[in-house]
């Protein structure tokens, strides 16, 4: 039994097929969100190497700020359900995750059992998010993708400020503009991320077990700041930009497992 | 204005034909000469209607004007003056809309906005009576309204409680504090004050409150025939009709609609499986947006059956008694230490039955702001019941963002299944 879920979120749309609410068949990324070609696009991309049709899926389940412009979902979920449900599939020892996105960042408690305790989120504010993230790449000509290993050669970080993606900005060119250094100015935009989502982790209580994702997790140089603020371990989710889409699968598969095949 | 048949009419109806009364009376005892009071939400209205002064409420101006979406235009008069976005939107509100009033008086002619807006029309005051019971922006904000009016401003100044029960020396300086405002009402009308009827005026606003209280209750019943958030509907007349009988009557009318569906088997949202979750709601509500946030409970199945807020005029007392009076005005639950607070707020979310919490953080009112996280998180220790916090504004609508709002909404409701 194929199940399927799709996160649409602000700056990407994510896919993943399961079997059985057990293997992931596929999952696919198109890095633009709602609003965009990039629901579509992903929809294409995730039966784009599988031998299954849309025929094939059983239910589906949306999440994502545009869940509910998904006309083929059966059904729509937040996104703090479904990243709690994902994270404790790939990590049942999972008691705090970290899920930074591109325009929000969330820290959930989970018990035992996978349930949400708390969860708290940005509000207002996109400081400390990917787009954060992405803003100061274009302004220092650094790919994204890049930012996590120029992090690692800086000496020290610089201060960049946490309240403004805006403001931040401006602090960043006057940084250039000082001569600072490059690899301390990306180690200070890391540190204004890691300063931002650890306010959110202090909220909801630190535990042992941490783990990250969202497109963030998969910069390195964000996650080394996190790591060193809470000066606790924290592991990076398996493929932690589809977390969400494999959460909202799995509830997809919740809702029809009990039925038999076709 | 339509007169209704007070007998027949519906709670509903009650509602809109007494508001709009109040109003009127207001115009009337301005064209006859007689003094207009504006006046805070908690503060006394017993000695101005014991002296027959009219009152005007701007906080539930303001509320009504956010509701009829008519509060933005008035919050740009107020940013043209000068008035920084972080003072409370209530103040800002009303101030635009002092200054709209402001111009017509001084030209004689109605500004646009003030033929166009969709907020009542009610007249300047005369007199100012303000409590800071709720909070210390009514001082400067109701000081500001006095000086530039040029008219006098009565101040009930109410000590905050940093420990419970209230303090028998706070309670005195209370009573004193309303002994020099009946003073300064009896210079500023030239009349001797009636303390007969003042203990008319007493027991009125006890049986308009019993009355008020006993709504609140119809929504601790599982499952609840009231929607909690007629509460916010029906708090007008709480606020600026609790010392007349216009309070009583409607409350009166509601209580005997709801036993009725109750005992026909219907509910907030209909019969009774329509109750998925029960909610509390701490804050005051999103005027500008009360439709949304209403809408997006109902649609995950979520009746508001509890709100320590509506409670803030659950003022108590026995008629006579000053001290008594003086211990109602002061104990409201914001004017109190945390863990009275926090105590408060789990009586509320106990009493009814709630599965959850919704909070408002309120960027106008950071006193109430205390209960979101700290509360919570207190309830949340001795009752495991989750709860979401979300940004809003009381009547700014810039403040509110109606998806984030319903995506803190839905993960409660989903959080609220898996402990089912």
């Amino acid at each position: 039994m194929y199940t399927l879920g799709i996160d649409i979120g602000s700056s990407s749309s994510k896919a993943v097929i399961m079997k059985d609410g057990k293997e992931v068949v596929s999952s696919a990324v198109i890095q633009v969100g709602t609003g965009t070609s990039g629901p579509d696009r992903v929809m294409g991309e995730v039966f784009k190497n599988i031998d299954l049709t849309p025929e094939d899926i059983r239910f589906t389940v949306a999440t994502g700020y545009g869940r509910f412009s998904v006309e083929k979902a059966d059904k729509q979920i937040s996104e703090i359900s479904c990243h709690a449900k994902g994270i404790y599939f790939l990590h049942p020892e999972a008691r705090t995750i970290i899920d930074i996105g591109g325009q929000d960042a969330k820290a959930i408690r989970l018990d035992a059992k996978g349930n949400i305790g708390q969860f708290v989120m940005n509000d207002k504010c996109a400081a400390g998010t990917g787009r954060f993230v992405d803003v100061m790449s274009r302004v220092l000509e650094i790919p994204l993708s890049e930012m996590g290993n120029v992090h690692f050669k800086a000496t020290e970080w610089a201060f960049v400020s946490s309240t403004c993606t805006v403001f931040a900005e401006s602090e960043v060119i006057s940084l250039l503009s000082q001569g600072v250094s490059r690899e301390n100015i990306v180690a200070g935009v890391h540190q204004s991320v890691a300063s931002k989502a650890c306010s959110l982790v202090y909220r909801v209580g630190v535990n042992d077990d941490i783990v990250m994702c969202g497109g963030v997790a998969q910069n390195p140089g964000a996650v080394d700041a996190i790591r060193k603020q809470l000066n606790k371990p924290v592991i990076v989710a398996q493929n932690p930009q589809v977390t969400g889409a494999l959460g909202a699968a799995l509830f997809a598969y919740e809702n029809v497992k009990w039925l038999p095949e076709d | 204005m339509d007169s209704i048949n007070i007998n027949e009419a519906s709670s509903k109806e009650l509602l809109g034909y007494f508001q709009a009364k109040l109003d009127e009376e207001a115009w009337e005892a301005k064209k006859a000469g007689k003094p207009v009071c504006w006046s805070a939400s908690v503060a006394p209205p017993e000695f101005c209607v014991a002296m027959d002064i009219a009152l005007v409420y701007p906080e539930t101006h303001a509320a009504g004007a956010g509701a009829r979406k008519a509060s933005m235009d008035l919050l740009e008069v107020a940013d043209k003056k000068g008035y920084n976005i972080d003072i409370c939107s209530y103040a800002r509100t009303n101030l635009g809309y002092m200054e709209l009033l402001k111009q017509e008086a001084m030209n004689g002619e109605k500004p646009e906005l003030l033929k166009t807006t969709k907020a009542a029309y009610v007249p300047l005051p005369d007199i100012v009576i303000t409590c800071n019971n709720i909070c210390n922006t009514l001082l400067k904000w109701y000081e500001n309204i006095a000086k530039e009016l040029n008219i006098p401003c009565i101040i009930i100044d109410v000590p905050f409680n940093h420990s419970m029960p209230v303090a028998r020396h706070c309670k005195e300086y209370i009573a004193d504090q309303f002994r020099v405002a009946i003073k300064q009402l009896e210079e500023f009308t030239g009349r001797a004050f009636d303390y007969d009827k003042f203990t008319k005026v007493q027991e009125q606003t006890q049986r308009t409150v019993y009355w008020w209280n006993k709504i609140a209750a119809y929504a601790y019943r599982k499952p609840s025939p009231l929607n909690g958030f007629d509460l916010f509907n029906y708090m007008a007349l709480i606020v600026c009709a609790r010392s007349r009988d216009y309070g009583e009557i409607t409350f009166h009318r509601f209580c005997d609609e709801l036993e009725a569906k109750d005992k026909a088997g219907k509910y907030a949202f209909g019969d009774a499986s329509t109750e998925k979750h029960r909610v509390t709601w701490e804050g005051i509500a999103v005027w500008t947006f009360l439709g949304a946030t209403f809408k997006g409970l109902k649609a995950q199945g979520s009746v508001m059956t509890g709100s320590c807020y509506p409670g803030m005029w659950s003022l108590v007392y026995t008629p006579g008694d000053f001290e008594s009076m003086a211990e109602a005005y002061t104990k409201v639950y914001i004017n109190t230490c945390g863990s009275n607070r926090y105590e408060e707020f789990y009586k509320v979310v106990s009493n009814s039955k709630s599965d959850g919490m919704v909070m408002h953080l309120n960027r106008s009112c950071k006193l109430m702001g205390l209960l979101n996280n700290e509360g919570g998180e207190y309830v949340n220790k001795k009752m495991g019941i989750p709860f979401v916090s979300f940004d809003g504004d009381q009547t700014d609508p810039r403040v509110f963002s109606e998806a984030q709002y319903l995506n803190r909404v839905q993960a409660l409701s989903e959080m609220m299944d898996a402990q089912a």
